[in-house]
């Protein structure tokens, strides 16, 4: 059973080396399309954009080599995560990614969470009263969020909650000057965190509900539950242990898929909000016209959805008894 | 006919659905007459800045002085050009390479779920920006963008479909009698795929005008045309004293989308009885 | 005989649907003693399942209900029970195995977790008594290793052997009446008798009483003390073993017995019955049966039969039941 999990792992991990090395060049050929090569670009910022100086660059840059040659010189610097400097800040491309990373993922994370568990939650009690009024409220509310943009969302909480009724930031990741430490910080940006995971949650909340109502409904038709009655159980425990065991399956597969749709609507969601992450470094560099940031962003976060993948691999392992042992 | 009166009466038992098109049809009407009905230039200044709506004009005048309704009617066409456009743009491609690798099989079909795997491994949003940033917005890039990302999905569903279809008896009759590939491809097996692919990209037109949105709402919509995101994010300076400015086009997206939404079940409903459970 | 561990009366079970209600099951009676094995036999369709599903109020409601009739166990009206207080019955003091035991364990769960379960509600033991026990009730039905196989799941054990999980599960409390519903049909033919030999030598060692809900006429002579036959829902004939395969009244009885091949392969006895059940919204208006039935005259096809003893103890439902006897 653990040399089987482990072995599990370990091919899962070997599928991700081809997947990364499809990204990179991937990423190679979207630079190449780009019209003017980083050579114009950062000639054309420091002012003296002469031939001359942009065909010097260029040699700097290894781009007045053979495609196949900067082809492998790119994809060696991807691989050891050199990803080429931001031309306007001045800064290395991934120092920046890193430094953004951390505020994306507690937002994901949360959002994530808020939308699993509270999407399974509804989702059983609404499969629960199939057909009745909660069911058909239920169904009604989860067909609006599916309509509404996340970024059009986040400014409405923040014209309610933030405006209105000023009980919640509106933006930022903690109080600016407050110097909190430990506890207090870490209050301070789940306070500010609300609103954002709200925001880019409540959209997976309705999938989430309605994926997991018409698992749950699936399940009831199953031998197993009626066996689980004539046990003597009562109709909550069959709900939250054996029906909800099974109905997550889907689930969970269904949000592996929808971690790089996710991290996509957190763009949006930390815009609105001036949440100090990847998104928001999205925003900056399109504002900069930063190429090179933009497409290193789009690496990072890919094989950040590429682990995310392995990570939900595991958990339905983990879920169902029957997929280690195929 | 006949089958178009079957299509309607199963339709029509979803009461959602048939709300959902009556609610198109409104949007599409405003959107197709309502520049020419109501022709104000959305981009002129036609008045004082931030008048409220049902003032001086039916939906006031945002932070340039504005109009907000011409803005709507005129934005209403590009979101519903560019959903459209994209999805159709992504179900002709994601059709003829989900065909081709049903229909074949073997190294073509490897190829192609490699490609759709690894699209999925990609964060579909942050790639339209990247394309969008490196191309420069246009009405064109940012169509192409979106069907770009799009395409995958559909490719799974024609090949499955094509798969499901290919070792049927009609068609190893076709084979028998000499038919050449394309025409089993595209005149045999195709109208039979076709239902549950025209759901899914009806659905995604919805999407597609999700997506438009968003990227518009960064600053990288058509410069030169006005849409309901760009609104949205001019609108946002200045939340805090005139908040209906970002609300009024919110609130037209997300009754489009709905409505599509709608219209996507329901002919889920008529065109795939078999797959309808509850 | 002692008062029955179960006695059903005139139990009736009804199911609403979009085309009008259909009688799955209509004022059926039988008993079940102490230690006795009941065959309740029919094809698919008669209700005989619907029946063992009704006696724990198993029938998913709506549609379904129980529309009239008692369910006594042991003297208590379950009809008449709360749904908490009926919980207490089900699987303590009646207990249930189904068809397909693949389908009837839940694939995420351990068998000892799906065992556990019943002896940790019903019997409130702690988790170290649950394992011993679990091991225990395990190598009681015969599977080997029931260590090991505690832990594992059921896409890890042989048909036969999840079916003895179940039995195992079932027996967890020491059921006054064990329900077994068609429980070798989705079996190989090597382990069928195994298992019916397992539930038989139980019986014997516990004293319980068996409902032994089935359409193999065949597995009835070798378990089985007494013999329901039901047919549209209704019960058509009632006797022992030995005087239903010796001397079958009604004709649906003689029918089956000629479909199971189990009299000899002469005269007009053997035979198919021709056609199926019908439909439960084309009921014919009078014996449901006449319609298939080779010996029906006019009376028949207007008026439904009732049950009438053809002796002590043997109801038969057909106008011609009296006359027809041995030979």
């Amino acid at each position: 059973m653990k040399k089987a999990t482990f072995q599990f792992v370990l091919r899962r991990l070997l599928q991700v080396v081809p997947v990364v090395l499809a990204i990179a060049a991937f990423n190679f050929l979207l630079l190449r399309m780009a019209p003017g090569d980083a050579a114009d670009i950062l000639a054309g910022q420091m002012g003296h954009a002469t031939v001359e100086f942009t065909e010097q660059l260029r040699r700097e840059f290894g781009l007045d080599r053979p495609l196949y040659q900067q082809f492998f010189i790119y994809m060696g610097k991807l691989l050891t995560l050199d990803l080429g400097m931001s031309h306007l800040q001045q800064t290395p491309v991934v120092d920046l990614i890193v430094d953004r990373l951390p505020a994306t993922l507690i937002l994901m994370v949360s959002a994530i969470l808020l939308a699993v568990i509270v999407g399974i939650c509804i989702g059983i009690a609404a499969a629960r009263r199939q057909g009745r009024l909660a069911d058909n409220l239920i169904s009604v509310a989860a067909l609006l969020v599916y309509a509404t943009p996340a970024f059009w969302l986040g400014l409405m909480l923040i014209v309610l909650f933030s405006i209105k009724l000023d009980i919640l930031p509106s933006g930022g990741m903690m109080q600016i000057g407050a110097g909190h430490e430990g506890l207090a910080h870490v209050l301070d940006v789940t306070w500010h965190l609300i609103l954002p995971a709200t925001t880019l949650g409540l959209f997976y909340v309705a999938i989430y509900t309605r994926l997991m109502r018409a698992s749950m409904l699936e399940v009831y038709g199953l031998d197993f539950i009626v066996t689980a009655r004539a046990k003597g159980l009562s109709e909550g425990v069959i709900a939250w242990t054996h029906a909800m065991r099974n109905a997550l399956l889907p689930v969970v597969t269904l949000a592996g898929v929808q971690i790089g749709h996710l991290l996509g609507g957190s763009v949006l969601v930390e815009t609105v909000f001036g949440w100090p992450g990847l998104g928001r470094l999205v925003f900056d560099a399109l504002l900069q016209r930063d190429l090179n940031l933009l497409l290193g962003i789009l690496f990072i976060s890919s094989v950040v959805v590429v682990i995310a993948n392995l990570v939900v691999d595991l958990v339905y392992g983990l879920l169902d008894p029957r997929i280690v042992h195929r | 006919m006949r089958r178009l009166a079957t299509f309607w009466l199963r339709y029509r038992r979803n009461r959602g659905a048939v709300a959902g098109a009556l609610a198109l049809a409104v949007i599409l009407a405003l959107a197709l007459l309502g520049p020419i009905l109501y022709p104000t230039d959305p981009f002129d200044m036609v008045g004082r800045p931030f008048s409220l709506p049902f003032d001086r004009f039916p939906l006031g005048t945002d932070v340039a002085g504005r109009d907000i309704l011409a803005g709507i009617l005129n934005g209403g066409r590009v979101s519903l050009l560019i959903g459209v456009l994209a999805s159709l743009s992504a179900t002709i491609i994601g059709v003829a390479l989900g065909a081709v690798a049903g229909y074949y099989g073997g190294r073509i079909d490897d190829l192609l779920m490699r490609t759709t795997e690894f699209f999925l491994c990609i964060p579909s949003f942050v790639l339209a920006v990247v394309l969008v940033a490196i191309f420069q917005p246009s009405v064109v890039t940012v169509t192409v963008a979106i069907a770009v990302v799009s395409w995958p999905s559909v490719a799974r569903l024609a090949r499955g479909e094509f798969i499901a279809h290919r070792d049927r008896e009609y068609v190893q009759g076709c084979r028998a009698i000499g038919m050449p590939d394309w025409e089993i491809i595209l005149l045999q097996i195709m109208p039979n795929a076709l239902p549950p692919i025209i759901v899914v990209s009806s659905l995604m037109v919805a999407t597609a005008i999700l997506t438009e949105s968003g990227l518009s709402f960064l600053g990288l919509g058509d410069p030169n045309l006005v849409s309901w995101g760009y609104m949205i994010g001019v609108a946002r300076t200045v939340l805090r004293t005139a908040w209906w400015m970002a609300a009024i086009p919110g609130v037209m997206i997300l009754l489009t989308v709905l409505a599509i939404n709608l219209v996507g079940e329901g002919l889920n409903d008529a065109l795939n009885p078999r797959l309808r459970k509850r | 005989m002692s008062a029955p561990v179960l006695d059903v009366r005139s139990l009736s079970v009804e199911f609403e649907s979009t085309l009008g209600t259909i009688h799955a099951v209509r004022d059926l009676s039988f008993s079940i003693g102490e230690g006795e094995t009941l065959a309740l036999v029919g094809e698919s369709g008669s209700g005989k399942s619907t029946a063992a599903m009704a006696l724990l109020r198993l029938i998913p409601n709506p549609p379904g209900r129980i529309s009239s009739g008692a369910v006594l166990l042991a003297g208590r009206d379950l009809t008449a029970l709360s749904e908490a207080d009926l919980r207490g019955v089900r699987g303590r003091e009646m207990a249930m195995i189904f068809q397909d035991p693949m389908m009837a364990l839940n694939p995420v769960y351990t068998i000892e977790r799906q065992i556990g379960e019943v002896l940790r509600l019903h019997l409130g033991l702690s988790k170290s008594e649950i394992l011993a026990e679990v091991v225990e009730l395990l190598r009681l039905v015969g599977v080997p290793a029931p260590e090991e196989r505690a832990r594992q799941y059921p896409h890890n054990l042989s048909g036969g052997m999840r079916q003895r999980v179940m039995i195992a599960m079932a027996l967890a409390c020491r059921p006054r009446l064990l329900i077994a519903d068609e429980p070798t049909t989705a079996l190989d033919v090597t382990v069928q008798a195994q298992v019916l030999d397992l539930i038989h030598g139980l019986k014997e060692k516990f004293g319980m009483a068996v409902l032994l809900i089935t359409h193999d006429l065949g597995i009835v002579a070798e378990t089985a003390n007494r013999v329901v036959v039901m047919y549209a829902g209704r019960k058509v004939e009632e006797g022992t073993v030995g005087e239903i395969f010796a001397d079958p009244r009604h004709p649906y009885t003689r029918g089956l017995l000629g479909a199971a091949k189990w009299e000899e392969a002469d005269g007009d006895l053997l035979r198919e019955i021709p056609g199926t059940v019908p439909s439960p919204f084309e009921m014919p208006s009078g014996c449901s049966f006449a319609p298939r039935c080779a010996e029906a005259i006019p009376l028949c096809r207007s008026a439904m039969p009732e049950l009438k003893d053809v002796a002590p103890g043997r109801p038969v439902r057909c106008f011609l039941a009296e006359g027809r006897g041995h030979g």
